[in-house]
């Protein structure tokens, strides 16, 4: 492989032994002031696969994903990622995680480049001067290195923010509703990103509202509600139909 | 080894964030700066100035110009961060909790510092105090980087903590005040005797000093405590 074309690469720094688990979550609970938010919630993702994580607002989706990368605590219950004990190996973690999320999570005064040089030496990425420029080139940002992100419109912030997170070759990818802010062509980059990732063997998990990219994007959808996993299917022999029936049947012919 | 460089490296990652991120905003330093001038200012017009009267006010001037300025940039590192939820995507990389303390405490020690050097000359001509004799300069130099040094450790540790609040503006001084009275009492003392050379003083910049070890370490320590959720 050349050295642009291994820049450039999605793999995974450390692609992970297929008999570890993406995710393992066993009987997780949280509450904030209270009021529980997560109850008993358990979920196991197979190294490999992408998960999409269906649930109306307020069902405990994006807790989750906090909980997942170590900014929230749980408050009781196991959660282990590629292996890793999330109470004894949150840096591992970390390192292994790529998060997107409706925030940026980029500095406005800084540069595109600037932001993405901060955080390659934050998960100390070789050579990240090389990688950044790939990634911006990727998705399609190549041409405003040098422009302060306060100045780019939120579709472009969203892509510097996907860069960001591809920046240090994650195992694992972790999307709060990634559609975000992004338009159509924006989707389609972003759609087959995450193709190339997933042929590359990493793993995604990605919460959304859109039933369709739930079905066309992941091997297995969930649907959370009340705080726990009550629906769980494989995607290969699942229709449109039948999981747009499921979701009205949980919530109560909720529109999606 | 590589441990250590990685420790230093990613300290100076966000250090040189924080100071070019300053530059371009120019939210703290103008801030602070403005405002202890103000404050110097302020006291100079409101005390009737005497030569017998100035050396035992100027140093009480002179501290509270600075502690005010430095919660004002204190409160506003932090809290620049948080709302713009920058903390979290730094909380969300590998970097140890106490390169991110230390990174924010140098930060802080260096905009508070630079306002206080500049703030510094303002003094001595307003309250006409000859700092620029002998060994008077670079003692109180000493002096105002310890007393910024005891501000900062713990400042930095609690604008952490108000910045997840609401009434963070309210909080910061509330939960600092009282912590920092032996620091500002220390650098108040030392000042003075610095301005009025006086016999049968206890050392106090020795005892600033131990005063910045103690809540040096203490802060460096509980940090991660107070950043994580």
């Amino acid at each position: 492989m050349s050295k642009l074309a291994d820049q450039g690469s999605l793999l995974p720094a450390n692609t992970e032994s297929a008999d570890v688990q993406a995710i393992e979550v066993h009987n997780l609970k949280k509450s904030y002031a209270f009021k529980p938010v997560l109850r008993n919630l358990s979920l196991t993702l197979p190294h490999g696969q992408r998960m999409a994580l269906l649930g109306a607002n307020g069902t405990g989706k994006t807790t989750l994903l906090r909980i997942l990368v170590g900014l929230s605590k749980a408050g009781s219950g196991t959660v282990a990622i590629n292996g890793w004990d999330s109470r004894y190996a949150l840096q591992e973690i970390r390192q292994s995680i790529g998060f997107v999320a409706h925030q940026p999570y980029l500095y406005e005064e800084l540069t595109v480049l600037e932001n993405l040089l901060f955080f390659g030496q934050l998960y100390a990425v070789p050579r990240a001067r090389e990688r950044a420029m790939v990634l911006l080139e990727r998705v399609g940002m190549a041409r405003r290195v040098n422009e302060r992100v306060r100045a780019l419109s939120r579709g472009q912030v969203q892509r510097v923010a996907w860069a960001r997170a591809l920046l240090h070759q994650p195992s694992l990818l972790l999307l709060d509703e990634p559609e975000t802010g992004l338009d159509q062509d924006g989707s389609v980059l972003i759609d087959t990103l995450l193709a190339e990732y997933a042929a590359h063997g990493g793993s995604i998990l990605f919460t959304t509202h859109q039933l369709e990219r739930a079905l066309a994007l992941s091997d297995q959808v969930v649907i959370i509600n009340g705080g726990k996993v009550v629906y769980q299917h494989e995607t290969v022999d699942l229709t449109l139909t039948d999981l747009r029936q499921t979701y009205q049947g949980i919530y109560g012919g909720k529109q999606v | 080894m590589r441990m250590t460089r990685v420790f230093c490296l990613q300290i100076w990652a966000i250090l040189w964030k924080d100071i070019r991120y300053e530059l371009r905003s120019k939210q703290t330093w103008l801030g602070m700066g403005m405002f202890a001038l103000l404050v110097l200012v302020i006291f100079n017009f409101t005390f009737d100035l005497h030569p017998d009267t100035v050396a035992a006010i100027a140093p009480g001037a002179l501290w509270v110009a600075f502690i005010f300025a430095s919660l004002l940039g204190l409160g506003r590192t932090v809290a620049a961060e948080r709302e713009q939820t920058s903390l979290d995507r730094l909380l969300l990389t590998p970097v140890d909790r106490k390169a991110i303390y230390l990174a924010k405490l140098l930060g802080n020690l260096l905009f508070i510092g630079v306002v206080e050097i500049v703030a510094l000359p303002v003094f001595a001509i307003l309250f006409n105090l000859p700092i620029w004799q002998g060994s008077t300069l670079l003692t109180l130099i000493l002096i105002v980087i310890l007393g910024a040094l005891g501000i900062a450790s713990v400042g930095t540790l609690f604008s952490v903590l108000a910045a997840a609040t609401q009434a963070r503006e309210l909080l910061l001084p509330i939960l600092v005040f009282p912590l920092v009275v032996p620091v500002v009492i220390s650098a108040v003392r030392a000042t003075s005797v610095v301005l009025v050379p006086s016999v049968n003083e206890p050392p106090w910049l020795s005892l600033l000093l131990a005063f910045d070890v103690i809540f040096l370490s203490a802060s460096t320590l509980l940090f991660q405590y107070v950043i994580e959720d």
